[in-house]
């Protein structure tokens, strides 16, 4: 049978996800669609997606239980270190296997959104590896507080478009890479950094990252002899790792998953991204979702100190998990996410992004049975976070 | 009959549309931009509805958008100003906005809201056939509501004859593969598109949008299909010279 939480033929999740898009990139989406899965599930693909995940990005990435953090909060807790990912982040799971597809599509031309640069950066380097014209839209007020992943983005030749419109952010980059791919519709391909916009796009990308849980079963197995943790927990903005860490355990409901979304200032400080709980239906970046928007159904831009949590809407995926009650979705602040990220920097030497310290944060809210097995998805390192971290330090 | 029906059976060449953003350069200028196109002989207009993430438009509309937004525009205010008008204006309204708004406004609501306007046809470019064909067809016909229909140059014939026998009214037909305002000029490449689509003999009224600018573009799109719709090139007028030089802008188009 099966699993009620893939997509439909059509590209939903229960009521959630579809292909919103505008008749201009019809053609473009449905060529994806028709091709997506045959060309992820052939041997030539599988074969070239394995090798340049294991000796290009550096997998299967370890699984390593916390110790110190373990005994802090009395459980078992592993982290999964996509931190140790090539460019630092889960991110490059999802481009490496967009940039095979790409190629299979004969497409000469990758534009790519990015919020904090982390997906930029991730695109920019697969473009580079393949050769491939590299173009990133990136909002005005991101280029200027993430400078370092911009001029990383341009070293790896890639041009950079300031996104000028609306609030200048991420969903403003995204409109930007939309209407630039609807301007271009032959030779570009639009690689998608998280599992957002119309179908096929929330599926192949849940996919690409399903290494995540794949390895995190397997490793488990190994470490303890069972495949399973009693819990997930991983941070969500449009939810691209928390994707790729439940993928495998989604039919496991006695697998507690947990999506950590970001609350800003606080849940209702009105400077918060805490979709799940401000949003309501609607359709954003071409798929059906929940998303924050006021009584006109315009998109509000949310907050939080993290970039690569600010996002209006989640993954029809998880806005599907959510109502479902398939996942528990809680949320951490921007002080309960930095004080998460100094104390695993102090106790276990890792200094995690600001978008993995939401995930961590939630831990000393959560109470914890003898010997419960957890595993938090450390989705990225925090080198590019390091001038908040220290601004923030007291 | 849909009004709009009516006009292309007693007039089916050189059909001017214009596109405004209600709201925009001020909030009350609805009424007497609507007024004023009527009076200046263009022959049905469509009425922009602000949205925050117009994935379809180009930065002439985006911006005027994003000033009308600013200036309080909202659906309810929209439709208080159409109600004003109602009786006074005979020329067809098309309302053009985006999904979200119909969706957050309502879907029941919005429609009731049109029929109290007399608006009988809307253009949501991001609401896709399949969702049109699984819900919004049935909702649409009882409150007498046609919907618009884009095609491109990359649109497939089959497509297109799908689209076609969906349509009541007009198809749109976007003028370039690219977003609004974007080209200056037609090319050799849209007349062979504009050609390849009147010799399918489609039952619907082909209307071009994207890219007509001003007379030279207008009368030679008029040359191949029925009529043709100016947008960006009517916002950036009305930002430099405001709502009472709109005959100028008309005169330029249709003399």
């Amino acid at each position: 049978m099966k699993s009620k939480f893939q997509v439909d033929k059509n590209g939903y999740y229960g009521q959630f996800g579809g292909a919103f898009i505008p008749e201009l990139l019809y053609p473009n989406v449905k060529e994806l669609e028709d091709n997506y899965l045959k060309i992820m599930e052939s041997e030539e693909f599988q074969k070239e997606f394995k090798y340049l995940l294991k000796d290009y990005v550096g997998r299967p990435t370890p699984l390593y239980l916390a110790k110190r953090l373990s005994e802090k909060y009395g459980a078992h807790i592993y982290l999964k270190r996509e931190d140790l990912n090539h460019t630092g982040a889960h991110k490059v799971n999802n481009t490496i296997g967009q940039i095979l597809i790409a190629k299979h599509l004969g497409k000469k031309r990758i534009i790519a959104e990015t919020g904090a640069g982390q997906h930029g950066v991730a695109t920019a380097t697969v473009c580079a590896l393949m050769n491939l014209e590299c173009v990133v839209f990136m909002g005005e007020v991101d280029i200027k507080r993430q400078a370092p992943n911009v001029a990383r983005m341009k070293m790896l030749g890639a041009k950079v478009v300031p996104a000028i419109s609306g609030s200048k952010t991420l969903k403003d980059a995204t409109n930007e890479a939309i209407r630039d791919w609807i301007g271009n519709p032959e030779d570009t391909y639009y690689l998608i950094g998280s599992v957002v916009g119309p179908h096929p796009y929330p599926d192949m990308v849940a996919r690409l990252q399903s290494v995540i849980s794949k390895e995190i079963r397997a490793q488990l197995l190994e470490q303890t002899g069972q495949e399973k943790p009693d819990s997930v927990i991983a941070c969500v903005g449009g939810g691209s790792n928390a994707a790729g860490a439940f993928y495998h355990f989604l039919d496991d409901e006695d697998v507690e998953l947990i999506a950590v979304e970001a609350a800003g200032l606080g849940v209702y400080s009105g400077e918060s991204a805490a979709t799940s709980v401000l949003g309501e239906v609607g359709v954003l970046h071409g798929s059906k979702t929940i998303l924050m928007q006021d009584e006109y159904g315009q998109v509000i831009e949310p907050y939080s100190l993290s970039a690569g949590l600010d996002y209006p809407g989640i993954g029809p995926l998880h806005a599907f998990l959510n109502e479902s009650k398939r996942a528990v979705f809680m949320n951490a602040t921007d002080q309960e996410a930095l004080d998460a990220a100094y104390e695993l920097t102090r106790i276990e030497g890792i200094i995690p992004a600001l978008e993995s310290a939401h995930a961590l944060a939630v831990l000393p809210k959560l109470d914890f049975k003898k010997n419960q097995v957890v595993v938090v998805n450390l989705s990225g390192r925090g080198d590019k976070d390091l001038e908040t971290y220290i601004k923030n330090l007291k | 009959m849909n009004s709009l029906k009516e006009l292309f059976k007693n007039k089916d060449k050189n059909l001017c549309s214009v596109f405004f953003t209600a709201g925009f350069p001020q909030l009350n200028d609805t009424v007497s931009i609507i007024k004023s196109l009527e009076v200046n002989g263009i022959d049905f207009i469509e009425v922009g509805l602000p949205y925050s993430d117009p994935l379809a438009d180009g930065p002439t509309i985006q911006h005027s958008s994003e000033v009308a937004l600013n200036n309080g525009i909202n659906l309810d205010i929209i439709f208080d100003q159409l109600i004003a008008v109602k009786d006074e204006v005979k020329t067809p309204l098309v309302l053009m906005g985006y999904l979200n708004q119909v969706l957050k406004y309502g879907e029941e609501r919005f429609c009731e809201q049109c029929v109290a306007c007399g608006i009988e046809t809307v253009i949501l470019p991001d609401l896709p056939m399949l969702e049109y064909e699984n819900h919004y067809k049935k909702l649409f016909a009882k409150y007498g509501i046609s919907n618009v229909f884009l095609i491109t140059p990359q649109t497939s014939e089959e497509r297109i004859r799908k689209i076609d026998a969906l349509t009541e009214t007009f198809i749109y037909v976007v003028a370039s593969a690219s977003i609004t305002g974007a080209k200056g000029e037609i090319s050799q490449d849209q007349i062979t598109y504009f050609e390849r689509i009147k010799a399918m003999n489609l039952k619907s009224a082909l209307i071009v949008g994207f890219g007509i600018s001003n007379k030279t573009t207008f009368d030679t799109v008029c040359k191949y299909v029925n009529g043709a719709i100016i947008g960006s090139a009517f916002i950036k007028f009305l930002e430099s010279n405001g709502v009472e030089k709109i005959d100028e802008f008309t005169d330029g188009i249709l003399k």
